[in-house]
């Protein structure tokens, strides 16, 4: 009993190995070929480790003009849509949480709803009503749709926050003559740090990663964001910039593992389970 | 609460949701309502809007893309699916045993997640380039092919490895659902399988998989319907090519409108897309109502 016992973990081991393997690899080598010297890259020799390590690429990112401006712009269009989700979310959040009206079933009709829909449908119209307001090719315009495209879920998550938090504060507070606009912004604002901490990361690393919206609204070639510039990179200019390539993909893939890192938390805490259950 | 106060609150409410509504109104129903009715126009970049009813819908039935595209599509949905949720599940299972490094582990199994889709599909094609590519280094190496494969502009091999990559970068997804499921199962089912002397085998097919089947319900159906809208990842491995084998109803799409101009076609093609995946939903709730009934 004991040996099969034994034989059974190792295969377990085994398995998760293999996984692990194919799941991280593919991250590992383009990391590994970003600090590749080009030489190194087209000699045909395999190794994961890079013989001789260089900087060289990530030099020529920083040097590049298009891929440094377009990670500015993405930073841009990251940082506004970020906060202006966040304002606009708060207020909402609370009204879901604190009045159960019909406008919660609504809200939840569309939040669910909105997933169905291909982004297709949204944007061919929103290219036409974006181009009427000349808005299109404009890194206010694709704020603009970031921010109702976060909201959401934004909004859903810090419902769920401001239901935990006692209603009795806020009595307190408006016995003390407090405004509902302060109520919400200096008294549950500061309480609900970790779930606007989350939203914010959220906010910004689906801006930072989005990539249709972006495609077809932006048409100058330095207004573009990083993620349409390192697509078009791809495309173009081919396996020459192979290494350049890897280290600005390297770039861009921090904020969203950083995101990930403290979502980390969540996922272990079975929140998951809890909105599956839902 | 007497009808007065109800509406003095819901008028509240509204206040506070007015910022969030507006713009929701503004640029994601208003254009969603319109792009739906687009699909029953020929409009053309340019051009007047004219309605067109069904025409579309008919032009569909005989264009050879509209088919093509949607059997990849099919093909790429129903693969990756089936893919992420059965290794996912594996997955699952391993680490739901509770071993050394199980932490680890499943901090490391959520990379392909935390990539940005088009840096999974630049990750892949610097896989498969090839003359640099790791997977042609190694096939050769080993002996089993003797000259590089262009796997992304092959016929017979763009397919399935698309599917790869896609797969890949949905396993996690899949697999963190389905612990958090498995975690959710009370610890004393199986003890009590232990005790009438069950076997592992049994224990899976009588408890582990009954009790997983409401989330496993949800993983598909909701999988089904993020793969069914694929675009970033297949984009950037393939751009649809070679010869439109993985244009993907998305890319489809995207092409009908922004490359030729057919906007009103393009946004048939989404109302198509929105049936399909309604339909998938709807299986789902059928599914979902029945399990909370009994």
């Amino acid at each position: 009993m004991k040996a099969t016992s034994a034989v059974v973990t190792g295969a377990a081991h085994g398995a998760l190995l293999l996984f692990m393997i194919f799941l991280v690899f593919p991250l590992v080598w383009m990391v590994s070929t970003s600090f590749k010297p080009t030489q190194e890259i087209f000699s045909g020799i395999v190794s994961l480790l890079p013989e001789t390590t260089s900087l060289e690429h990530y030099r020529t990112v920083f040097q590049e003009q298009k891929i440094l401006s377009s990670m500015v712009n993405s930073f841009y269009v990251g940082i506004f849509s970020t906060v202006l989700v966040v304002l606009i979310a708060l207020p909402g959040a609370y009204a879901l949480a604190r009045y159960s009206t019909r406008w919660n079933n609504v809200a939840l009709g569309w939040i669910l709803g909105s997933q169905i829909f291909p982004v297709i449908l949204v944007l061919i119209p929103l290219y036409l009503l974006l181009r009427m307001m000349f808005l299109t090719d404009s890194l206010v315009g694709l704020t603009l749709v970031y921010v109702v495209w976060d909201l959401p879920f934004v909004l859903w998550m810090l419902h769920g926050y401001v239901r935990s938090i006692p209603v009795e504060i806020e009595e307190a507070a408006t016995i003390d003559g407090a405004t509902r606009g302060q109520i919400i912004f200096r008294i549950l604002g500061p309480l609900l740090l970790p779930a606007i901490g989350a939203s914010v990361l959220f906010a910004f690393v689906s801006a930072w990663n989005e990539f249709f919206f972006a495609l077809v609204l932006m048409k100058s070639p330095d207004l573009m964001t990083l993620q349409v510039e390192l697509a078009r990179f791809t495309g173009m200019e081919g396996q020459a910039r192979t290494g350049p390539l890897a280290a600005a993909s390297v770039l861009a893939t921090v904020p969203s593992v950083l995101l990930f890192g403290f979502l980390q938390k969540w996922f272990a805490s079975g929140l998951v389970a809890g909105a599956v259950k839902n | 609460m007497n009808k007065r106060s109800q509406n003095r609150r819901t008028g509240g409410q509204l206040k506070l949701l007015l910022p969030a509504l507006i713009p929701v109104f503004l640029l994601s129903l208003f254009p969603l309502l319109r792009g739906v009715y687009l699909g029953f126009t020929d409009y053309r970049l340019g051009e007047t809007i004219r309605f067109n009813g069904l025409d579309n819908y008919a032009r569909m039935l005989h264009d050879v893309y509209f088919w093509q595209s949607f059997q990849v599509g099919f093909i790429w949905t129903i693969v990756v699916t089936a893919g992420q949720v059965l290794l996912g599940l594996c997955l699952a299972l391993l680490l739901h045993r509770k071993m050394r490094f199980t932490s680890i582990y499943s901090t490391l199994m959520l990379v392909p997640w935390a990539m940005p889709p088009i840096i999974r599909g630049i990750v892949w094609r610097q896989v498969y380039d090839p003359d640099t590519g790791i997977l042609n280094a190694l096939l050769v190496r080993s002996g089993l092919i003797h000259q590089n494969i262009n796997w992304l502009s092959s016929f017979e091999y763009v397919i399935p490895a698309v599917i790869v990559a896609g797969i890949w970068g949905e396993i996690p997804k899949a697999a963190v659902f389905l612990l958090a499921g498995l975690q959710a199962i009370p610890d004393d089912l199986y003890e009590a399988a232990r005790i009438d002397g069950a076997g592992v085998w049994k224990e899976f097919t009588r408890i582990t998989l009954p009790m997983l089947a409401p989330v496993m319900a949800a993983v598909v159906s909701l999988s089904f319907m993020w793969n069914f809208n694929t675009f970033g990842i297949v984009w950037v491995l393939t751009q649809g090519g070679p010869g439109g084998l993985t244009r993907l109803p998305m890319l489809a799409a995207y092409e009908e409108a922004f490359r030729y101009g057919y906007v009103g076609y393009a946004a048939a093609i989404g109302n198509v897309m929105v049936v399909i995946i309604s339909i998938v939903l709807f299986g789902y709730l059928r599914v979902q109502l029945k399990e909370n009934r009994s």
